[in-house]
């Protein structure tokens, strides 16, 4: 029996040996592969990279043409000198994949609707969601179309190959951090992986009707059109548009056609049973400020650009800073990993920035199929033929699943029998997407990339397509300018504001509105152009611009009204503006709440706080408690005003928007909402209403100050940037920054300006850059998060933007990789 | 003797293999084994040597990397754990699952010898 021994011990090893080699389940997560990922040799350990790493290296691949020469500098931007364009994409696939692998691949995991295969069915909900959405279809439109040009095919292919280059010689030891967490491997990069990613972007800043359009749809049904117009109107009193009020516009080439049925089956239809529950949407806040001086107005005599957009923010961070220099170009900027050349930056001649348009492009259309298996519905007074697409979703230790999608005139069923809910009964709803038509992909940047000047950059964005785009634009030889491009449908008013009926066509978009009756302005006399997505045009622009309340106001406000006053301006000074936190709307809202108030109510603590709210300077500085104050007797208002309007209604609805609100109670003191409807024997009024208000946001701030948080803007808000998966111990978290929602620095809880840039024309040009994140996407590295702190203190770097002859003789320069043809 | 003996080759042998880093992350179980056989110990000594033999190569290649790294990720991961952020424990578990899993697969390799021996 001296067996036994021999036989248990072994059993315990490898039962060991088995338990340290799964995955467990915890919570809603689960463990990696303990042995695995603590093994020095194989797991975490290994991605911990020593703090005095050298980057330089000498890299033999298949691919290249010529040699290329990467210079690395102190913050680990690549500044890349290729012998030719393709080359040059070739290697920034390469360092995207060196840097960014792990992230570059989740993003499409997210944009393909294939989180499922990674982390388990808890993620079918959001992959169905994207997938019915038409993610992956349009992502293979616009790849499809992109294909016959064969430049932008070229360059794609050439940015895959060096992804795949890299992912050749990754070592399994060297597997990026989070793939040895979830444990799964890196796939061979694609083209169609670019494009999602693309689609990706247009979703997030062209998605929003997606939740809206439903929501919208119940508010009308439970108001009424007459009270929805009022309290969703399309212009807001205090809009400051991006082309300036005298702009006149010409005629308009389509005048869209209302169809005749639209008062019985559009805007005052009731469409009892259908209740759609509104989805996840892309955050509302998605924006960005741009401006551009003209150098009548800077102290260089020279035009100066500078872009914010507003982003999540996220570790990895979506930007990564690049220098790309070949024969036909030599361009600096922000790239996206993901996608070859520059999407936000400058080159030699020019320097260009985007803001988000917002304008409605995605619509949806109420179907009817003659049965459950959606082979035909009806249109037009027939039964017309449904394609059906069948996209296949793998998830982790479960079968497959078969995601059926009716294809319409429209575009996908997003909604029907097979994805509903309790109260969609199974309805069918088609979604209109101009992200889901083939649009130009890369070709505006590939092309704004290379412009030297003004014409080039009118023909780079004249076919820009989709997510709509304000693009600002400055030369060396000093022009500015500003255009709203992208495909935007000639819409009748409110066309797609609400579910439209799929039955009649009459309801069809009828056409894009020609590029050249775009809102654009060249060299304007006021001398500067800006944007911060609010409206492009006042009401006397001939088109609809669709969705409008949805557009915000504030941040253009108080843009135009420091440009117009700022002379002989620096860059320091474009820097101060960028991180402005002057608060516009709590400076026009702050008088109307005041004048409300009936002080001899007050108890002593709201006295208190009416007092901080007094003296505060409407700054949103990490110091100020008045914006905290104000914030809370804000959102009590509202609460105040539409809790009681809105609570009977079972669906989901918006609420009107603050400064709808805000408006009414500047022009109209006798406000019908203020009465709470629950209360029959009283009627509430304004003052009645502001009082309620601030209780409510004493009380909130009295138990805020109990708990022992401070009231304190910069703690109170408590600015983050997460790691992609949502991991406290991978993010960033407590940033001391101030700013917010209607503030120039546009930051919020997780949400901000994403990349900082300025940029001077002068004939060596002068910019400045900060993200907030780090170029080495390993959580292992010391440039994981290095520009955070800076980011959150308002503070730049200086771009090294230089010409090979220069390079190596910087003294910012510190690493060299040399890529050779094998 | 035979106790440094075992110790330094089942360190050492499972260093070596560690290198081949497309076998799987255990693979030291068979060095660790075949060390146990070829320097024969009961097995509570083959155990002891076995544990410590990897405990040390795995404690102390953490070590390196982590110092090098001036603990970012080791206190990220042991914040994650959750070890409080504490890395010097997280070297310690890392090592102490690694010498367990190599002590285990030497007082197999005790016992085998043991077994086909007598």
């Amino acid at each position: 029996m001296r067996i036994l021994p021999f036989i248990t011990s072994t059993a315990i090893t490898i039962g060991l040996v088995l338990v340290l080699n799964m995955q467990i389940p915890l919570g809603a997560s689960k463990t990696p592969k303990l042995g695995y990922f603590l093994s020095p040799q194989q797991g975490f350990w290994q991605n911990a990279e020593p703090t005095n790493s050298s980057f330089n290296a000498q890299i033999s691949t298949r691919g290249l043409k010529n040699k290329v020469d990467v210079y690395m500098d102190e913050r680990l931007v690549p500044h890349i000198y290729a012998q030719n364009d393709l080359d040059a994409y070739y290697v920034q696939g390469f360092l995207h994949a060196k840097f960014r692998l792990w992230q570059m691949e989740f993003q499409t995991y997210v944009a393909s609707g294939r989180l499922s295969e990674i982390l388990g069915d808890s993620k079918l909900d959001i992959d169905r969601y994207f997938r019915r959405m038409g993610m992956v279809y349009g992502a293979e439109q616009t790849m499809a179309k992109m294909d016959n040009d064969r430049e932008m095919q070229a360059t794609v292919d050439a940015y895959t190959e060096g992804v795949n280059a890299y992912i050749k010689l990754l070592k399994p030891e060297d597997l990026p951090f989070e793939y040895k967490l979830l444990d799964y491997r890196p796939e061979n990069w694609t083209p169609l992986k670019t494009y999602l990613f693309l689609m990706f972007m247009s979703y997030d800043l062209s998605g929003r009707g997606v939740s809206s359009d439903l929501k919208m749809t119940n508010a009308r049904d439970y108001l009424g059109f007459e009270s929805f117009n009022q309290l969703f109107p399309n212009i807001q009193d205090s809009l400051d548009p991006i082309l300036p009020a005298s702009t006149i516009y010409g005629k308009p080439s389509i005048i869209p056609i209302e169809p005749i049925t639209t008062d019985s089956l559009y805007l005052h239809q009731v469409t009892s049973t259908l209740n759609v529950i509104a989805p996840p949407a892309p955050n509302k806040n998605n924006g960005s400020n741009n401006w551009a001086v003209s150098g009548k107005k800077t102290r260089s005599g020279r035009p100066i650009l500078c872009n914010d957009p507003h982003l999540g923010l996220n570790l990895p961070s979506l930007w990564y800073e690049v220098q790309i220099s070949t024969p036909t170009h030599n361009t600096y900027g922000a790239s996206f990993p993901g996608s070859p050349a520059v999407i936000i930056g400058f080159n030699d001649s020019i320097a260009w920035g985007v803001t988000n348009a917002g304008r409605d492009v995605f619509d949806y259309y109420d179907m009817r199929f003659r049965d459950t298996t959606m082979k035909e519905y009806w249109y037009n007074g027939a039964w017309k033929k449904a394609e059906q697409r069948v996209e296949v979703i793998k998830i982790k230790g479960k079968p497959d699943r078969e995601e059926k999608i009716a294809m319409t005139v429209y575009g996908p069923v997003m909604y029907d029998h097979s994805y509903s809910n309790e109260s969609t009964n199974g309805r069918s709803l088609a979604v209109a997407w101009t992200a889901n038509i083939a649009g130009n992909g890369l070709q505006t940047f590939y092309k704004l990339n290379r412009a030297k000047n003004f014409e080039d950059y009118q023909t780079a964005i004249s076919n820009w397509w989709c997510p709509g785009q304000n693009f600002a634009f400055a030369s060396k030889s000093g022009d500015i300018a500003i255009k709203q491009q992208g495909s935007f449908v000639a819409r009748w008013n409110r066309q797609g504001d609400f579910i439209m009926p799929g039955s009649d066509s009459s309801y069809n978009w009828q056409g894009f509105i020609p590029e050249n009756e775009h809102p654009m302005v060249k060299n304007p006399t006021r001398e500067f152009v800006s944007s911060a997505n609010q409206m492009a045009t006042d009401s006397s622009y001939p088109y609809y611009l669709g969705g409008a309340s949805a557009f915000p106001i504030y941040r253009g406000v108080i843009i135009n009204r420091k440009l117009a006053v700022l002379n002989d301006i620096t860059t320091t000074d474009m820097q101060m503006l960028q991180m402005e936190n002057v608060n516009v709307f709590a400076e026009m809202a702050r008088p109307v709440l005041l004048k409300y108030i009936n002080e001899s109510k007050l108890t002593t603590a709201q006295k208190k706080y009416i007092d901080i709210l007094k003296n505060w300077n409407l700054r949103n500085d990490i110091t100020e408690q008045g914006i905290t104050v104000f914030n809370n007797i804000w959102d009590s208002l509202e609460n105040v005003v539409w809790k009681d309007d809105f609570q009977k209604a079972s669906k989901p609805m918006s609420w009107p928007e603050s400064s709808t609100l805000l408006e009414h109670l500047l022009k109209d003191s006798v406000y019908g909402y203020a009465d709470n409807i629950l209360t029959t024997n009283t009627t509430e009024s304004i003052q009645d209403a502001v009082m309620e208000a601030i209780a409510k946001a004493s009380t909130a701030l009295d138990k805020m100050v109990s708990d022992g948080k401070k009231l304190d803007w910069g703690a109170y808000k408590d600015t983050k940037v997460e790691h992609l998966l949502k991991i406290p111990a991978l993010s960033s978290l407590h940033l001391p920054i101030g700013g917010g929602e209607n503030c120039i620095n546009a930051t919020g809880t997780n949400h901000g300006p994403s990349w900082r840039m300025i940029v001077q024309m002068t004939d060596v040009i002068e910019a400045y850059g900060v993200y907030p994140g780090g170029q080495n996407g390993n959580p292992g590295s010391k440039f994981y998060d290095n520009f955070i702190n800076s980011w959150a203190a308002g503070k730049y770097y200086r771009l090294l933007f230089v010409s090979k002859e220069d390079v190596a003789k910087q003294e910012k320069i510190k690493w060299h990789i040399a890529f050779i043809n094998e | 003797m035979k106790f440094i003996t075992a110790f330094f080759l089942t360190g050492f042998l499972g260093f070596v293999i560690g290198l081949f880093t497309n076998l799987p992350w255990w693979s030291f179980v068979f060095t660790s084994f075949i060390v146990a056989t070829a320097v024969h110990q009961k097995p509570g000594k083959a155990f002891m040597s076995g544990f410590l033999g990897l405990f040390l190569l795995w404690g102390v290649l953490a070590i390196l990397k982590d110092n090098a790294n001036e603990h970012i990720l080791s206190t990220k991961v042991a914040k994650l754990f959750p070890l409080g952020g504490s890395y010097l424990l997280l070297i310690f578990i890392t090592a102490f699952l690694g010498g367990l899993v190599s002590g285990l697969a030497a007082t197999s390799g005790s016992t085998f010898r043991k077994s086909t021996l007598d």
